[in-house]
């Protein structure tokens, strides 16, 4: 075994790089592989975003207007799918193959081979998907959670969505092993675990998330297909199925889900907030144990999403304590974000920007999250727009506003040039108002009682909707300016330093900008004098 | 401390991949779970499918009544009317009942159903025993055809106080697969 692991490293390190094409499609290197993740997740953020636009063209005014209402739903399940599937995953996977072994001094992944491959499954898998909307049944079109028994009235292109689907699962499993296996086994000597950055902490519970909850919802998925072609009755009544169980299982994935999605935006926080405070981050062990806490509870609040399918009093009350016992240790985290810029000397560079705009516009998701997690009050807001404000609020200003604040903050390390930091200011600003001009009044239009995915609106939800669609195509638009700044920070610019900001700490400042395509081949040897964070409270 | 670093990855990978796959069974054995703790707990308002004994020794509590009211609904795909006679009944605890569902084949051809049954609040439907029901075996029904289905039923005494309204709900679903054998041997 021994032999085999050390030819497999030799074998990259000396071997030619290929050129063109090849490099990308053979590339078993941790950073180029990084790269085509964030590459390909920001496509999949434009073509969701296109997606999104439709759905808020159409909601401009009520009535009927630019598309009929079977393609309004399969936009609605399409931009969610792609969103969370394409966007915020692979994003998160890509930041963490570039960033992982620089901030644990590790030469490359622990699985370069098997990292590529899950790399190279998301371009086929979201194939799939999109093309299922040119097939004569049209995409999926009962919402991203495919729901029996509607999910299984369409036509014949969910066989697509679900191989779809395993594709996007398997992919992510083998990222999240290849991930815990590197942040396990690679770490440089004296980088003991509590000496880690707290974006690898954050990635690897994630990790451990994703292998707990894909497979199960492979298994959901899977049952949907032989429910619908192979004559099994999982979720079929009349076969003495229940559709209920599917939201069960789907939710005991779903609810998880949503931590893989915002887990590793709270290690990118944590790390840019000491950064531009220029001091350690205040309570760094609660934080790594309030992270573990909430990956704990993920698995036992499920049934929140479905107070409204009639459930005993005892579930309702356990489900709901359950649910707002989260907002105590995310409270630890805002609470240690906060005291760590208290008298420091802070100053607002971009990524530091989009970090306390998630701060603040994250926090305003997380209390209408508290909202919901109330069972009476759920009654009312269950599947209105207060649960797509509210969603968007933790996933747009939250992991979108974490994932380009890390852009921002390691751009100048990736490409050895500074991006133009006055285009950065202008479009966290642009970005931050305009987001809030979209979502913030689609609290109104669910407290009204607007219901979602439909569209058509009754006309007292007018004014709103409208405001809703003006900010939705500012905000949209407004990411263009987010590609130039990245285009134009790759082809040029001000000479970055290995350090950059001058605040960072930690091994992947102490590596050249850009960093070279192997760092780390002797590891470095850590101490807490380059440890990131000490614990303050130690 | 070289000792904790770079060590061979095999071992983790090996675990982490009997987690995957153990976690893709454990969304299997969700379906048996949910199952079995629906039957314990009566969460879902299911009954049994198999009939109840009736234990002659069974007080009946004349002290008490219960609302049980009937409901039924047929799917979309069945060309079935399909009906209580009785909306409600006031019942004792203990005792024993009986009423029908009438039901009417609107097809020019035989059609074979399956009524699933239901009890509402889910707390009760422990407690509400069916000895005989229509809904424990498939129903052919001729073309045209209409009859009169029988549902026994005795209430247990042991039925939580709160309760004082049981509702009994059957939606009645077309086999598809019994109906098409019948088709094709006639």
């Amino acid at each position: 075994m021994s032999q085999d692991t050390t030819a497999h490293h030799d074998d990259h390190h000396d071997a030619h790089h290929p050129t063109g094409l090849a490099r990308w499609l053979f590339s078993t290197n941790h950073k180029e592989i990084g790269t085509m993740y964030l590459v390909f997740s920001l496509a999949m953020f434009l073509v969701g975003g296109a997606m999104a636009l439709i759905i808020r063209a159409e909601l401009f005014a009520p009535g009927l207007q630019l598309v009929n209402p079977e393609f309004f739903n399969q936009m609605t399940t399409m931009h969610a799918l792609v969103m969370i599937f394409g966007a915020v995953m692979p994003a998160f996977v890509g930041l963490a193959n570039w960033m992982v072994p620089l901030m644990i001094g590790a030469p490359d992944m622990a699985l370069p081979r098997m990292n590529n491959w899950s790399f190279w499954i998301l371009p086929f898998a979201f194939t799939l998907l999109l093309a299922t909307l040119f097939m004569p049944s049209g995409g999926p079109s009962s919402g991203w959670t495919l729901y029996p028994p509607l999910s299984l009235q369409g036509g014949n292109s969910l066989a697509f969505v679900i191989l779809a689907i395993h594709l996007m699962g398997i992919s992510s499993i083998m990222g999240a092993i290849n991930i815990i296996a590197t942040i396990l086994n690679m770490r440089a000597p004296g980088m003991t675990l509590l000496r880690m950055p707290l974006f690898v902490w954050t990635w690897l519970i994630t990790a451990f998330l994703l292998i707990a909850v894909m497979p199960v919802l492979a298994g959901a998925v899977t049952m949907l297909l032989t429910d619908r072609f192979f004559g099994t009755s999982f979720f079929n009544a009349a076969g003495g199925g229940d559709p209920v169980l599917y939201q069960h299982i789907f939710w005991f994935f779903g609810h998880p889900e949503v931590y893989i999605l915002i887990l590793p935006a709270f290690g990118i926080v944590s790390e840019i907030i000491p950064t531009f405070s220029r001091k350690q981050l205040f309570g760094y062990t609660s934080m790594v144990y309030a992270t573990a806490s909430i990956a704990f509870l993920s698995f036992i609040v499920w049934a929140h999403h479905m107070f409204t399918v009639g459930m005993p009093l005892g579930a309702m009350l356990f489900f709901m304590y359950a649910t707002m016992v989260i907002a105590v240790p995310t409270g630890v985290k805002i609470f240690n974000w906060v005291a760590t810029m208290w008298r420091g000397s802070m100053t607002f560079e971009t990524p530091m920007l989009f970090a306390l705009g998630f701060v603040v516009l994250f926090t305003i998701g997380g209390l209408s999250g508290l909202m919901l997690a109330i069972v009476p009050a759920n009654f009312q807001y269950h599947d209105t727009y207060f649960v797509v404000a509210h969603f968007h609020y933790v996933l747009v200003t939250g992991a979108v506003f974490a994932i380009m604040a890390a852009v921002y903050y390691w751009l100048p390390k990736w490409t050895g040039h500074m991006y133009n930091e006055k285009l950065g200011k202008i479009h966290f600003w642009w970005s931050t108002i305009w987001v809030n001009v979209l979502f913030f009044p689609q609290h109104y239009l669910g407290l009204a009682g607007m219901p979602r995915r439909i569209p058509d609106y009754a006309v007292q939800f007018a004014e709103f909707n409208m405001i809703s669609t003006i900010g939705g195509f500012m905000y949209g638009f407004g990411q263009l300016l987010f590609v130039y700044i990245i285009w134009q920070c790759v082809r040029g610019g001000e000479k970055a330093t290995a350090q950059v900001w001058e605040g960072a700490r930690g091994l992947e400042w102490t590596v050249p900008s850009p960093a070279p395509l192997h760092t780390f081949d002797t590891p470095p040897l850590v101490d807490d004098s380059v440890a990131v964070h000490k614990d303050t409270l130690a | 401390m070289s000792e904790m670093t770079r060590k061979k990855p095999w071992q983790t990978v090996a675990g982490l991949t009997v987690m995957a796959v153990a976690m893709f069974g454990f969304g299997y054995l969700l379906v048996p779970l949910y199952d079995k703790f629906c039957e314990i707990t009566g969460i879902g308002g299911r009954t049994a499918d198999t009939a109840y004994q009736v234990e002659l020794n069974d007080e009946i509590d004349y002290g008490r009544t219960v609302r049980v009211q009937f409901l039924a609904t047929v799917n979309s795909a069945l060309p079935w009317r399909f009906e209580p006679t009785d909306r409600f009944m006031d019942v004792h605890p203990g005792k024993l009942y009986e009423t029908t569902y009438i039901a009417y084949n609107r097809a020019d051809q035989p059609v074979v159903a399956q009524a699933v049954p239901s009890v509402a609040p889910g707390r009760a439907a422990l407690f509400f025993n069916k000895t005989e029901c229509f809904c424990f075996t498939e129903q052919l029904l001729g073309a045209g055809e209409s009859r009169d289905m029988p549902v026994r039923f005795v209430v247990d005494p042991n039925l939580p106080d709160r309760v004082d309204l049981v509702t009994l709900s059957y939606i009645i679903y077309k086999n598809d697969e019994a109906t098409a054998v019948l088709a094709a041997v006639n």
